[in-house]
């Protein structure tokens, strides 16, 4: 409690309550919404229409504002997932843990898309939908850490120890990716592919820059909304049986 | 009983148990031996074609004779309540797992390795190769058994957890397979290996000191 100032430490405390978080997060959730739809409009509006074209990709580059932001949001939501299980496999935090859950989703969501827009940009530049880059390899690979976290949670019945068993799981493939990812590196400049990566560190002009870094924000925030939505259903499903549950329904 | 005296224990007890059914012992390795002859009949018997392909051949195959075994891991101690006890010793959890899972490999990944030279010359893979594909087993069939262990001891209150347990452990299996069919394919070129090597003995170093953790952790949550 000490190097945390008492508000933060008091908001936490408050937000670990299943009615108060349900209660804040009901208000946040329009908030967040509309700065959403504000940002997406704006970045894909300087994406699709300011940014010039580029000299050798034409227009097809132009999928990259949605492509990047989900290929970061894949990675991002992982960590998210595997440090709110961690949180509840220490501290027994009932909302962690469905923070956690309700993550996994949606990061499954944002990696499937960045692969889908991987591949169809790659058919145009690369001519072929599928190529077994490093990059792609290790996306795909995430997706599957991914499902195993879905499948395990599905499969266990009592939804407090399945959160357990995923976040077991998420902290397993935290320290995994890592070593996955710089192992799928090394497999491929070994294999030497027959493509040249147009990602490696991209020398992006500013006018095609700020529309992507816009994208970055807009879909952290999708991410935010979505885990929200999920956790408040997650959470109303599980607390079916106490008072503040009934009360609610009652009061629809 | 000291911890080291546990820890033998446990060895000497699951080997005692896997030697009285011995029948059980041999599936995984006829396992083996069939998923790679069948890849000849699958892709055609060139010999070149074979051979080029023959390093990921017999580790896909390893991978999947390993993740299949896993399951006799804890299934019966599960079952008949060892489990619990192993879980109320008054010893760390995971060194007792890790005799466990050394037993295990013992059973199940050491018989891979002893008949590695015959699958390898069905392949006709080279004689150098041979000896560093022995290696990289060595090396790698127990990272196998240490990360499946984590995969089994999060599935093994469930009553299908076969097919979950493969979408957890394979994913978490690509490195060790990536270094190791790698390794054994430079060897059939001629070409040094020492990179891979030591990267597959740093994973199963690190393995060897994690894995027991998250998979005693997952056994305490399975047994709740």
């Amino acid at each position: 409690m000490s190097i945390i100032p008492k508000p933060v430490g008091l908001f936490f405390h408050k937000m670990a309550s299943p009615p108060h978080f349900y209660r804040f997060t009901g208000r946040l959730i329009p908030w967040l919404s509309w700065i959403f739809l504000i940002l997406v409009v704006v970045g894909l509006y300087g994406g699709l229409v300011l940014a010039p074209a580029d000299y050798q990709q034409g227009d097809s580059f132009r999928i990259i504002y949605i492509h990047v932001p989900s290929a970061w949001m894949s990675l991002f939501v992982y960590v998210v997932m595997a440090v709110a299980g961690g949180i509840g496999l220490v501290w027994r935090i009932k909302l962690a843990e469905i923070v956690a859950i309700s993550s996994a989703s949606v990061g499954a969501a944002f990696t499937f898309i960045a692969l889908v827009t991987g591949s169809l940009w790659g058919k145009p530049m690369w001519g072929t939908w599928w190529v077994w880059d490093a990059r792609l390899t290790s996306e795909l690979i995430l997706l599957f850490l991914y499902l195993g976290v879905i499948g395990l949670y599905g499969a266990i019945d009592d939804k407090r120890t399945a959160s357990r068993a995923v976040a077991i799981l998420a902290l397993v493939g935290v320290v995994n990716i890592p070593i996955i990812h710089y192992s799928v590196e090394w497999w491929n400049t070994l294999h030497q592919g027959p493509t040249v990566s147009k990602m490696d560190k991209p020398s992006i002009h500013i006018s095609m820059l700020w529309p992507m870094l816009v994208m970055a924000v807009a879909f952290k925030l999708y991410y935010v909304i979505a885990m929200l939505q999920r956790a408040r259903t997650e959470l109303v499903i599980r607390e079916r049986n106490s008072q503040w549950v009934k009360t609610l329904l009652e009061s629809i | 009983m000291s911890l080291f005296q546990a820890f033998i224990a446990i060895i000497r007890r699951d080997l005692l148990l896997a030697f009285r059914r011995r029948a059980e012992m041999m599936n995984p390795l006829f396992f083996f031996i069939i998923v790679v002859s069948l890849f000849p009949l699958g892709v055609g018997a060139q010999p070149h074609l074979l051979q080029t392909i023959a390093p990921g051949i017999i580790w896909v195959s390893a991978l999947l004779a390993a993740m299949l075994s896993l399951d006799g891991l804890f299934r019966s101690d599960f079952d008949d309540g060892s489990l619990e006890q192993i879980l109320l010793s008054p010893h760390p959890t995971s060194v007792l797992i890790l005799g466990k899972i050394f037993a295990h490999w013992l059973v199940t990944g050491l018989p891979l390795i002893l008949v590695a030279p015959l699958l390898a010359e069905f392949l006709g893979m080279p004689g150098d190769a041979l000896w560093v594909l022995i290696k990289t087993l060595l090396l790698g069939t127990p990272v196998l058994s240490l990360i499946g262990a984590i995969g089994v001891a999060l599935t093994v209150g469930l009553r299908r957890g076969g097919m979950i347990l493969s979408l957890l452990v394979l994913p978490l299996y690509v490195p060790v397979l990536i270094f190791a069919s790698n390794a054994v394919e430079m060897a059939s070129g001629g070409l040094p290996v020492d990179a891979q090597m030591n990267i597959l003995a740093a994973i199963l170093c690190l393995a060897l000191v994690l894995a027991p953790l998250p998979a005693s952790a997952a056994l305490k949550m399975s047994m709740s």
